[in-house]
């Protein structure tokens, strides 16, 4: 299936401050009825692309096109603007009812009093807020204020909606439902959104695309899938994995396989890499498996796996349906666990166990090529 | 004391009786100092706004002028009112000095800054990203403005009181470019002065009584409206 057609499209977008680049992105082109995310750790840049692409940033360098129209040029800014809608944080509602701040896009577009009156029904109807319309909007809770805030923003019918970070500020009771009717309206709608998040699992639920930043830089676009499970560099890797990331040295090579030197020990891969290159290990914690009981002079355990390593719990912490385990293997790993598991394996930190993982489980990244380390004696 | 309650006794006299001189300086003072306050608030709000939104080499410095204006000496007014209207002055072919039309004038002066300075202060209150949502909404630049200046509405009710108490208080640029003439430019403060000269306390009191009691009944409307707008 041939991907959509662009609808925005921004080419060497630059922002630069204090001669140091905010934004440096050659090419980005959001495609209609696509949910395209921008993740990244704060102070990555992804504000400040959403802000470019709306036009909205200043100063900037660079051009955007909608719909193959220059913006600016042969698509004045103004009937960018109206063919885009924004939704950001902090809820930003104006101080009057719920349902004139839902109106207030229309009015702008100075839309007959008709037209906006069925259309302010019909929004807070679809997020759910029609009980709320008469009230003003600075006695809303958070919840309440940022379903406002979207209603307002997609009352306009808009071309493309820009979210920038939407569900941040919320509490997670707010927050899930909120996520629910986003998704339920996106779906209905087919509205092309460009979502800011630093929210993994939030990109992942929403987006047919994710675009990875760091410092102003997009890293990586592709896949959910693709991103999560093939990052393109570390920083990516750094960032989707919440799990390991290892810098090594391959050493040999096998005949479907190659052992990276990292630290001291020896990791076992799944690839083709020559002797000397240099890599990176990205290994998801969730494919990291713990079992109790080293064998008689406490080194590795038998087990299936490829990669099987002595390890002492440094950390537990408990991260809502799971565990995050943080290990000491001679090289830091990272595992998840059920909390059933860890009762069943009276994990506790300090203690003494074996952590293993598949050859194939290691997504490797290539960091260019260096001497081999000297044989070492022990 | 004697003096004090003489002037209480003969303000609830000259009010219940309506007395046609005190009721006309009290409708000048009135019409003066709103015309001003109405001028200055149609001048200084979109000054104040433009000065709050935008970024321009040598902002810092008209920024520093406003709040220099907020506390313009009266008298300084008066000076420079009197000069620029003196019949030699540079607008001394518009016969305009010692006319209420110059008092008009001058307090628009006085006031400006003032409300200028607090739509300063109120728009710079305002989240810095609403003005990027109101753009985001599909704004134009006069709408923007427009409901920024609706969302600082409250603030702004702040700068009416401010602009009007200012003026209508004053007395300095009144009687230098009024020249408090009986029936044509006497206001209350400048009657005030003058029967205070004279040593007629009584009346002085009296006026004083009326212009605190003119003050505040505006100043109550005003905060009425503020209060009942304002966020529950």
């Amino acid at each position: 299936m041939r991907p959509a057609a662009p609808i925005i499209a921004g080419e060497s977008l630059r922002i630069v401050r204090g001669g140091a680049f905010i934004l440096d992105v050659p090419y980005l082109e959001v495609r209609e009825g696509e949910v395209l995310s921008l993740i990244g750790p704060n102070g990555s840049g992804k504000t400040s692309l959403l802000l470019t692409l709306a036009h909205l940033a200043t100063p900037f360098e660079g051009v955007v096109f909608f719909a193959g129209r220059r913006v600016g040029a042969d698509c004045p800014v103004l009937e960018y603007r109206r063919a885009l809608a924004m939704a950001f944080q902090e809820p930003l509602l104006f101080d009057t009812s719920v349902s004139e701040n839902v109106a207030s896009g229309l009015r702008i577009r100075g839309l007959k009093r008709s037209v906006i009156s069925d259309r302010v029904a019909e929004y807070l109807d679809l997020f759910g807020i029609s009980h709320l319309r008469n009230r003003s909007a600075r006695s809303l809770s958070g919840g309440e204020a940022q379903r406002t805030n979207l209603a307002r923003a997609f009352a306009t019918k808009p071309r493309a909606i820009f979210l920038d970070e939407p569900f941040a500020s919320l509490d997670p009771g707010s927050r899930e439902p909120l996520i629910d009717d986003i998704q339920r309206v996106l779906e209905k709608t087919k509205t092309t959104t460009l979502l800011v998040t630093h929210d993994l699992m939030e990109a992942l639920r929403l987006s047919d695309r994710i675009a990875v930043m760091g410092r102003g830089r997009i890293h990586q676009i592709d896949t959910p899938d693709e991103v999560m499970n093939r990052p393109v560099d570390e920083t990516v890797a750094a960032f989707v994995s919440a799990g390991t990331v290892l810098a090594g040295l391959v050493i040999e090579k096998r005949r479907d396989t190659f052992v990276v030197a990292v630290n001291s020990e020896e990791i076992e891969s799944a690839g083709a890499f020559g002797v000397g290159e240099s890599v990176g290990l990205y290994i998801r914690p969730e494919n990291v498996t713990l079992s109790i009981g080293l064998n008689a002079v406490g080194q590795k355990r038998v087990t299936g796996a490829r990669n099987v390593f002595p390890a002492t719990i440094v950390r537990i912490m408990p991260l809502g349906f799971y565990e995050k385990v943080l290990l000491d293997c001679g090289f830091p790993l990272v595992s998840y666990v059920t909390h059933q598991s860890r009762k069943a394996l009276e994990l506790r930190e300090g203690q003494r166990v074996s952590a293993s993982f598949e050859a194939t489980a290691i997504h490797v990244i290539a960091r260019g090529r260096r001497e081999p380390p000297e044989p070492s004696s022990c | 004391m004697e003096l004090i309650f003489e002037g209480i006794r003969k303000a609830l006299w000259l009010l219940a009786t309506l007395d046609p001189e005190v009721m006309g300086i009290t409708l000048l003072s009135l019409k003066v100092s709103g015309v001003a306050t109405l001028v200055s608030l149609v001048t200084g709000i979109p000054v104040g706004a433009a000065l709050a939104l935008s970024r321009f080499p040598g902002r810092q410095i008209a920024v520093g002028l406003v709040n220099t204006g907020m506390g313009l000496p009266p008298v300084v007014v008066g000076l420079f009112i009197s000069i620029l209207l003196w019949r030699n002055g540079p607008l001394g072919f518009l016969g305009m000095l010692y006319t209420p039309a110059a008092m008009i004038i001058a307090q628009t002066v006085i006031a400006a800054p003032i409300v200028m300075g607090i739509t300063l202060a109120a728009m710079q209150q305002l989240p810095k990203k609403l003005r990027l949502q109101i753009l985001a909404l599909g704004a134009t630049r006069l709408q923007v403005v427009w409901i920024l200046i609706r969302e600082a509405r409250l603030p702004l009710l702040a700068a009416v009181m401010a602009g009007f108490g200012g003026v209508i208080s004053e007395v300095g640029a009144s009687i230098m470019v009024g020249g408090n003439i009986k029936g044509y430019s006497r206001v209350l403060t400048t009657a005030t002065v003058m029967e205070t000269s004279r040593g007629n306390f009584a009346t002085a009191i009296a006026l004083g009584i009326i212009l605190l009691l003119l003050v505040y009944a505006v100043n109550l409307v005003l905060t009425h409206v503020q209060q009942r707008e304002r966020p529950q």
